[in-house]
């Protein structure tokens, strides 16, 4: 299981100070604590990033991997700020990730070839210029037409995470058992199986603090048990990580010991 | 269209471990592949063979067994030099039995005699291991661990109740060592997070998951090795890395078909041959679950075991 670490946001008010005065430690200080709570990537996020995202991302890029050696999942809508975090990318670490393309001409048609280009994974949003679907069948329809457009531009299909995107709880409750099928059905579109990824916070989006981390944890564990591959979540609840590592003993994909929490 | 051998990607490797000093060193594991599947990935080493020597004479072995060393038992270090120069074996176990308070209660310090002598004997790595009684283990194997101080033996074994002692010591005087479990394969991986809690090493770790004979369990052994094998290599957990051990030939020797005459059961043939054979087998099986490390008695036995194991890495 591929746990993206989702706290370097601009969205988060001190992350975005950060960002906006070129200060790095509080996103270092972010970075490094969330790589030695187990992340295995680290999303930076810069959002639409219209005014200068090209130097701002290039600059968190270079920022984070300073420090934190792993592969970085580079997140913004603006394409060109999205090249630069790909250029920027120390891929000694691993390979980057393009947070991400949805299902519409447009987003397909910039993002698809930079993963090509730069040999990055891609996230991919199932849903299409008309809007989200309604249930995981049509979910995986999009996703076939993503599929098939990444094969257009010589991207491989083990280089994509299909996403069904997970809805909030509160506004859209059926959406919970879409999501879970959808992560099931993406992974019988192809063979080898198709890797899936969620951002996992939306399930709780707009929920009473106190109700947010049991719903993100349980929710998890049920997108684990369907083969989940990866998710953008937060390494440092040590109870998410914890439901992590015993889904997938409980899964028989880790070894039970005593102390197998500890490790 | 040709045909196209379908292969796995593994993400696990096993540890290497290298044991004694100089030109005689030896390094066991290194694999990022199941056992002998050399197409998907590497297996830099072989699996090694050392020979078990005992700190007193052999009497209770039968007499196929100690044919072969036959006027050097009676002294460890001859016997050891007799199994490093005449017989060219790599790697010398010596068992301490004596110090286990059923066989001559020895003290921690007439064993760390013996430890000198052996190691002022040879230039191949050692083994020392004491006699497996949790209490007296604790007492020995510091001590003989100082005594073998500098030469980077492996020390065994600990265990769950004792581990605490044998590894700090083994730790401040750099050797390696080898952590048993009661042939249960969550056993072996809490013993070595244990080890690995209290700072050790774990590329200084050989697990010993606990060895049967062919006919007495071995099915039992393999199937936790084999599980051991994948957790390491397909789920690339690192508390399962360490090479395995499998300290056979003591269970081998005990076995009615080693030991039974032909006077007795004429129907089972040459005794020698017999005894020979079950060990070797025993040992192939071990290979084949993922032994790194062997531990025999019969010097025929380790050659045709020795002869598998070139022909299956020519593969």
């Amino acid at each position: 299981m591929l746990i993206i670490g989702e706290r370097i946001s601009i969205l988060a008010k001190k992350m975005r100070d950060a960002m906006l005065s070129r200060d790095p430690k509080p996103i270092q200080d972010r970075a490094v604590a969330q790589v030695e709570k187990g992340a295995d990537m680290l999303d930076v996020s810069i959002g639409p990033a219209d005014d200068g995202g090209e130097a701002l991302m290039d600059w968190v890029v270079k920022t984070v991997q300073e420090v934190a050696h792993v592969p970085l999942c580079i997140d913004t809508t603006n394409p060109k700020a999205m090249e630069a975090g790909l250029k920027a990318h120390n891929s000694t670490f691993g390979r980057p990730m393009i947070n991400s393309t949805d299902g519409s001409e447009e987003r397909m048609n910039t993002m698809l070839p930079l993963a090509a280009r730069y040999n990055a994974d891609i996230i991919a949003l199932t849903l299409s210029g008309s809007g989200i679907p309604a249930t995981a069948e049509d979910r995986c329809g999009i996703a076939s037409e993503i599929m098939s457009k990444a094969l257009e531009f010589g991207l491989p299909l083990e280089n994509i995470y299909l996403d069904p995107l997970i809805l909030a709880i509160n506004c859209m409750q059926d959406q919970a058992k879409e999501g879970i099928k959808a992560i099931k059905l993406f992974q019988e579109i192809n063979d080898p199986p198709m890797k899936t990824s969620v951002g996992l916070s939306n399930i709780s989006n707009g929920c009473p603090k106190e109700l947010r981390e049991i719903i993100n944890r349980t929710y998890l564990s049920l997108l684990i048990y369907e083969g989940l591959t990866a998710a953008i979540a937060d390494p440092t609840d040590k109870a998410l990580m914890d439901v992590v590592k015993t889904t997938e003993m409980l899964m028989g994909k880790r070894l039970y010991a005593h102390s197998f929490l500890d490790l | 269209m040709p045909f196209v051998v379908p292969k796995e990607n593994y993400t696990g490797r096993i540890y290497t471990v290298e044991i004694g000093t100089g030109e005689k060193a030896v390094k066991v594991g290194g694999a990022n592949t199941l056992p002998y599947l050399g197409f998907e990935g590497e297996i830099p080493n072989p699996p090694a063979i050392a020979i078990e020597i005992q700190d007193i004479p052999a009497k209770d072995w039968p007499e196929t067994l100690k044919k072969p060393f036959d006027g050097v038992t009676d002294d460890p270090a001859a016997w050891a030099r007799f199994c490093e120069k005449e017989l060219g074996v790599g790697i010398i176990a010596l068992r301490l039995i004596s110090t286990h308070p059923d066989y001559g209660d020895r003290k921690p310090e007439e064993a760390a005699k013996t430890v000198e002598a052996v190691l002022g004997a040879v230039s191949v790595p050692l083994i020392i291991l004491g006699s497996e009684h949790v209490e007296k283990d604790t007492q020995v194997l510091k001590v003989v661990s100082e005594a073998a101080k500098g030469r980077n033996c492996i020390i065994g074994k600990a265990q769950e109740e004792n581990y605490k002692t044998i590894a700090a010591s083994a730790m401040a005087n750099n050797h390696k060592i080898i952590a048993m479990s009661q042939l249960d394969v969550n056993l072996a991986k809490q013993m070595n997070i244990l080890l690995m809690q209290m700072g050790f090493d774990k590329e200084r770790i050989l697990t010993d998951p606990m060895s049967s004979a062919l006919g007495y369990g071995l099915e039992y052994t393999y199937s936790v090795m084999e599980r051991i094998r994948l957790a390491a290599i397909v789920q690339n957990d690192p508390a399962m890395q360490p090479p395995l051990v499998s300290d056979i030939g003591r269970n081998v020797w005990k076995a009615k078909e080693t030991i039974a005459s032909e006077s007795d059961i004429p129907e089972w043939g040459s005794v020698e041959e017999r005894g020979i054979t079950f060990e070797a087998v025993t040992a192939i099986s071990m290979i084949m679950a993922g032994s790194d490390l062997l531990i025999m008695r019969h010097p025929k036995a380790i050659e045709i075991v020795k002869k598998t194991i070139n022909e299956l890495m020519e593969r």
